[in-house]
Protein backbone atom coordinates (compact mmCIF):
# COMPACT_ATOMS: atom_id res chain seq x y z
CA UNK A 1 0.00 0.00 0.00
CA UNK A 2 0.72 3.41 -0.01
CA UNK A 3 1.14 5.73 2.20
CA UNK A 4 1.04 9.40 2.67
CA UNK A 5 1.77 10.81 6.29
CA UNK A 6 0.90 13.69 8.18
CA UNK A 7 2.67 15.43 11.00
CA UNK A 8 0.85 18.18 12.94
CA UNK A 9 2.93 18.48 16.02
CA UNK A 10 6.63 19.35 16.94
CA UNK A 11 9.35 17.30 18.22
CA UNK A 12 9.53 16.13 21.66
CA UNK A 13 6.36 18.03 23.51
CA UNK A 14 3.79 15.75 21.59
CA UNK A 15 4.11 11.90 20.59
CA UNK A 16 2.85 12.64 17.37
CA UNK A 17 6.56 12.97 15.25
CA UNK A 18 7.91 9.91 17.18
CA UNK A 19 4.64 7.78 16.40
CA UNK A 20 4.53 9.10 12.74
CA UNK A 21 8.32 7.73 12.62
CA UNK A 22 7.67 4.62 13.89
CA UNK A 23 4.82 3.67 11.84
CA UNK A 24 6.80 4.92 8.50
CA UNK A 25 9.61 2.77 9.66
CA UNK A 26 7.16 -0.58 10.53
CA UNK A 27 5.25 0.41 6.89
CA UNK A 28 8.26 -0.21 5.35
CA UNK A 29 9.82 -3.15 7.39
CA UNK A 30 6.14 -4.77 5.78
CA UNK A 31 7.12 -3.70 2.29
CA UNK A 32 4.83 -0.55 1.91
CA UNK A 33 5.39 2.23 0.12
CA UNK A 34 5.65 5.66 1.57
CA UNK A 35 4.44 8.25 -0.93
CA UNK A 36 5.15 11.57 1.18
CA UNK A 37 5.84 12.36 4.83
CA UNK A 38 3.72 16.05 5.10
CA UNK A 39 4.96 18.56 8.33
CA UNK A 40 2.70 20.83 8.88
CA UNK A 41 1.15 22.75 12.01
CA UNK A 42 4.26 23.28 14.87
CA UNK A 43 4.80 19.81 12.94
CA UNK A 44 7.35 22.12 11.02
CA UNK A 45 9.83 22.49 13.70
CA UNK A 46 10.54 18.34 13.20
CA UNK A 47 12.64 20.22 10.55
CA UNK A 48 14.93 21.90 12.31
CA UNK A 49 18.51 21.18 12.81
CA UNK A 50 19.18 23.08 15.68
CA UNK A 51 17.53 20.46 17.86
CA UNK A 52 19.88 19.52 20.43
CA UNK A 53 18.44 16.90 22.75
CA UNK A 54 20.33 15.49 25.92
CA UNK A 55 23.05 13.04 24.78
CA UNK A 56 20.69 10.16 26.01
CA UNK A 57 17.45 10.98 23.94
CA UNK A 58 16.82 10.52 20.34
CA UNK A 59 17.18 13.25 18.12
CA UNK A 60 13.75 13.42 16.37
CA UNK A 61 15.12 15.02 13.29
CA UNK A 62 18.45 13.27 13.06
CA UNK A 63 15.65 9.94 12.58
CA UNK A 64 14.02 11.92 10.04
CA UNK A 65 17.10 12.44 8.05
CA UNK A 66 18.21 9.48 8.29
CA UNK A 67 15.31 7.77 7.23
CA UNK A 68 15.05 10.16 4.54
CA UNK A 69 18.79 9.09 3.43
CA UNK A 70 17.91 5.74 3.92
CA UNK A 71 14.77 4.71 1.82
CA UNK A 72 14.57 7.94 -0.56
CA UNK A 73 11.36 9.27 1.81
CA UNK A 74 9.92 12.64 0.64
CA UNK A 75 10.12 14.94 3.71
CA UNK A 76 8.34 18.30 3.01
CA UNK A 77 7.76 21.22 5.36
CA UNK A 78 4.67 23.48 4.25
CA UNK A 79 6.15 27.05 3.82
CA UNK A 80 3.36 29.09 5.04
CA UNK A 81 3.64 27.02 8.78
CA UNK A 82 7.50 27.45 8.20
CA UNK A 83 8.02 30.83 7.37
CA UNK A 84 5.29 31.49 10.76
CA UNK A 85 7.58 29.67 12.86
CA UNK A 86 11.35 30.72 11.88
CA UNK A 87 11.78 27.67 10.25
CA UNK A 88 13.98 28.37 6.66
CA UNK A 89 15.95 27.12 4.55
CA UNK A 90 18.97 28.03 6.13
CA UNK A 91 18.27 25.65 9.14
CA UNK A 92 16.78 22.63 7.48
CA UNK A 93 17.78 19.19 8.52
CA UNK A 94 19.24 17.24 5.43
CA UNK A 95 16.27 15.27 3.58
CA UNK A 96 13.59 17.80 4.47
CA UNK A 97 12.56 20.59 1.65
CA UNK A 98 10.05 23.29 1.67
CA UNK A 99 6.81 23.62 -0.61
CA UNK A 100 3.34 24.41 -0.47
CA UNK A 101 0.22 23.19 0.79
CA UNK A 102 -0.37 21.39 -2.73
CA UNK A 103 2.08 18.72 -1.65
CA UNK A 104 -0.26 17.82 1.07
CA UNK A 105 -3.30 17.19 -0.49
CA UNK A 106 -1.71 15.89 -3.78
CA UNK A 107 -0.20 13.41 -1.12
CA UNK A 108 -4.01 12.78 -0.24
CA UNK A 109 -5.22 12.00 -3.97
CA UNK A 110 -1.81 10.10 -4.52
CA UNK A 111 -1.55 7.65 -2.04
CA UNK A 112 -3.96 4.78 -0.80
CA UNK A 113 -4.05 6.19 2.91
CA UNK A 114 -3.16 9.50 4.05
CA UNK A 115 -2.61 8.71 8.11
CA UNK A 116 -2.38 12.04 10.16
CA UNK A 117 -0.46 12.46 13.33
CA UNK A 118 -1.34 15.01 15.98
CA UNK A 119 -2.91 15.84 18.68
CA UNK B 1 2.80 25.32 -5.49
CA UNK B 2 4.59 22.86 -7.52
CA UNK B 3 1.95 20.06 -6.78
CA UNK B 4 -1.24 21.73 -7.51
CA UNK B 5 0.74 22.00 -11.51
CA UNK B 6 1.70 18.38 -11.56
CA UNK B 7 -1.88 17.11 -10.94
CA UNK B 8 -3.57 19.27 -13.15
CA UNK B 9 -4.92 17.73 -16.38
CA UNK B 10 -4.32 14.43 -15.01
CA UNK B 11 -6.18 11.73 -14.61
CA UNK B 12 -6.78 10.82 -10.76
CA UNK B 13 -10.44 10.12 -9.65
CA UNK B 14 -11.63 12.81 -7.57
CA UNK B 15 -11.59 12.01 -3.86
CA UNK B 16 -13.71 12.91 -1.04
CA UNK B 17 -11.55 14.82 1.35
CA UNK B 18 -13.08 15.23 4.40
CA UNK B 19 -11.75 18.17 7.27
CA UNK B 20 -12.44 17.97 10.56
CA UNK B 21 -12.52 20.67 12.80
CA UNK B 22 -12.20 20.05 16.87
CA UNK B 23 -10.65 22.86 18.06
CA UNK B 24 -12.29 26.32 19.24
CA UNK B 25 -10.96 28.93 16.72
CA UNK B 26 -8.30 31.21 18.87
CA UNK B 27 -6.06 29.56 21.50
CA UNK B 28 -4.51 27.42 19.56
CA UNK B 29 -3.59 27.80 15.61
CA UNK B 30 -5.39 24.38 14.23
CA UNK B 31 -8.65 26.52 13.15
CA UNK B 32 -7.27 29.14 11.40
CA UNK B 33 -4.19 26.03 9.36
CA UNK B 34 -7.39 24.00 8.58
CA UNK B 35 -8.82 26.73 6.84
CA UNK B 36 -5.75 27.49 4.77
CA UNK B 37 -5.63 23.87 3.79
CA UNK B 38 -9.09 23.86 2.88
CA UNK B 39 -8.79 26.94 0.75
CA UNK B 40 -5.46 25.40 -1.30
CA UNK B 41 -7.17 22.00 -1.63
CA UNK B 42 -9.88 23.81 -3.54
CA UNK B 43 -8.20 24.22 -6.37
CA UNK B 44 -7.68 20.47 -6.65
CA UNK B 45 -11.41 20.28 -7.61
CA UNK B 46 -11.86 17.53 -5.23
CA UNK B 47 -14.72 16.77 -3.38
CA UNK B 48 -14.61 18.46 -0.18
CA UNK B 49 -16.57 18.16 2.88
CA UNK B 50 -16.01 20.48 6.61
CA UNK B 51 -17.37 19.03 9.89
CA UNK B 52 -17.39 20.90 13.14
CA UNK B 53 -16.90 18.68 16.84
CA UNK B 54 -15.89 19.42 20.15
CA UNK B 55 -15.01 23.24 20.70
CA UNK B 56 -14.45 23.24 16.84
CA UNK B 57 -18.00 24.26 16.70
CA UNK B 58 -17.35 27.75 18.04
CA UNK B 59 -15.06 28.56 14.39
CA UNK B 60 -19.00 28.97 13.06
CA UNK B 61 -19.79 31.35 15.86
CA UNK B 62 -21.57 34.53 14.88
CA UNK B 63 -20.50 37.87 16.33
CA UNK B 64 -16.89 37.09 17.14
CA UNK B 65 -14.50 40.03 18.56
CA UNK B 66 -10.80 39.07 18.68
CA UNK B 67 -9.63 42.90 18.86
CA UNK B 68 -8.88 42.55 22.72
CA UNK B 69 -6.99 39.50 22.24
CA UNK B 70 -4.29 41.29 19.21
CA UNK B 71 -5.48 38.39 17.01
CA UNK B 72 -6.89 38.34 13.07
CA UNK B 73 -10.60 37.52 13.21
CA UNK B 74 -10.96 35.30 10.59
CA UNK B 75 -13.92 34.19 10.79
CA UNK B 76 -15.37 35.73 7.71
CA UNK B 77 -13.69 33.73 5.71
CA UNK B 78 -16.00 30.70 6.51
CA UNK B 79 -18.61 32.69 4.71
CA UNK B 80 -16.21 32.59 1.85
CA UNK B 81 -15.89 28.94 1.48
CA UNK B 82 -19.03 29.09 -0.95
CA UNK B 83 -17.39 30.93 -3.61
CA UNK B 84 -14.50 28.07 -3.73
CA UNK B 85 -17.00 25.66 -4.04
CA UNK B 86 -16.95 24.16 -0.14
CA UNK B 87 -20.62 23.69 0.17
CA UNK B 88 -20.54 20.72 2.22
CA UNK B 89 -20.51 22.15 6.41
CA UNK B 90 -21.73 19.74 8.95
CA UNK B 91 -21.59 20.36 12.64
CA UNK B 92 -22.27 17.97 15.11
CA UNK B 93 -25.86 17.77 17.19
CA UNK B 94 -24.38 17.01 20.22
CA UNK B 95 -21.24 19.35 20.51
CA UNK B 96 -23.41 22.33 19.51
CA UNK B 97 -26.17 21.06 22.04
CA UNK B 98 -23.60 20.68 24.77
CA UNK B 99 -22.43 24.61 24.41
CA UNK B 100 -26.11 26.06 24.15
CA UNK B 101 -25.68 26.53 20.54
CA UNK B 102 -28.31 26.12 17.26
CA UNK B 103 -27.69 26.49 13.81
CA UNK B 104 -29.32 30.18 13.89
CA UNK B 105 -26.21 30.58 16.14
CA UNK B 106 -23.86 29.95 13.27
CA UNK B 107 -22.41 32.42 10.38
CA UNK B 108 -23.07 29.96 7.81
CA UNK B 109 -25.87 27.66 6.27
CA UNK B 110 -24.44 24.08 7.81
CA UNK B 111 -26.02 20.82 8.30
CA UNK B 112 -26.59 19.61 11.75
CA UNK B 113 -26.04 15.49 12.23
CA UNK B 114 -25.94 13.60 14.93
CA UNK B 115 -22.53 11.90 16.22
CA UNK B 116 -23.60 9.03 14.32
CA UNK B 117 -24.69 9.92 11.24
CA UNK B 118 -21.31 11.67 11.06
CA UNK B 119 -19.32 8.40 11.59
CA UNK B 120 -21.39 7.05 8.66
CA UNK B 121 -20.03 10.05 6.70
CA UNK B 122 -16.46 9.67 7.69
CA UNK B 123 -16.58 6.13 7.22
CA UNK B 124 -17.45 7.26 2.93
CA UNK B 125 -14.58 9.38 3.15
CA UNK B 126 -11.05 8.52 0.94
CA UNK B 127 -9.18 11.18 3.16
CA UNK B 128 -10.17 12.59 6.29
CA UNK B 129 -7.78 15.18 7.91
CA UNK B 130 -8.12 16.07 11.51
CA UNK B 131 -7.29 19.77 13.23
Amino acid sequence: MKFGILVNEGPYQHQASDSAYQFVVAALAKGHEIYRVFFYNDGVNNANRLVEPPQDDRNITQQWSKLAADHGIDLVVCVAAALRRGIKEEILAPGFRISGLGQLVEAGIKADRLVVFGD
Amino acid sequence: MSGMEENEGGTDKVKRFMFLNRKAPYGTIYALESLEVVLIGAAFDQNVSMVFVDDGVYQLKKGQQTKDIGQKNFSPTYRALEDYDIEKLYVEQESLEARGLTADDLLVPVEVLPSAALGALMEEQDVVLSF
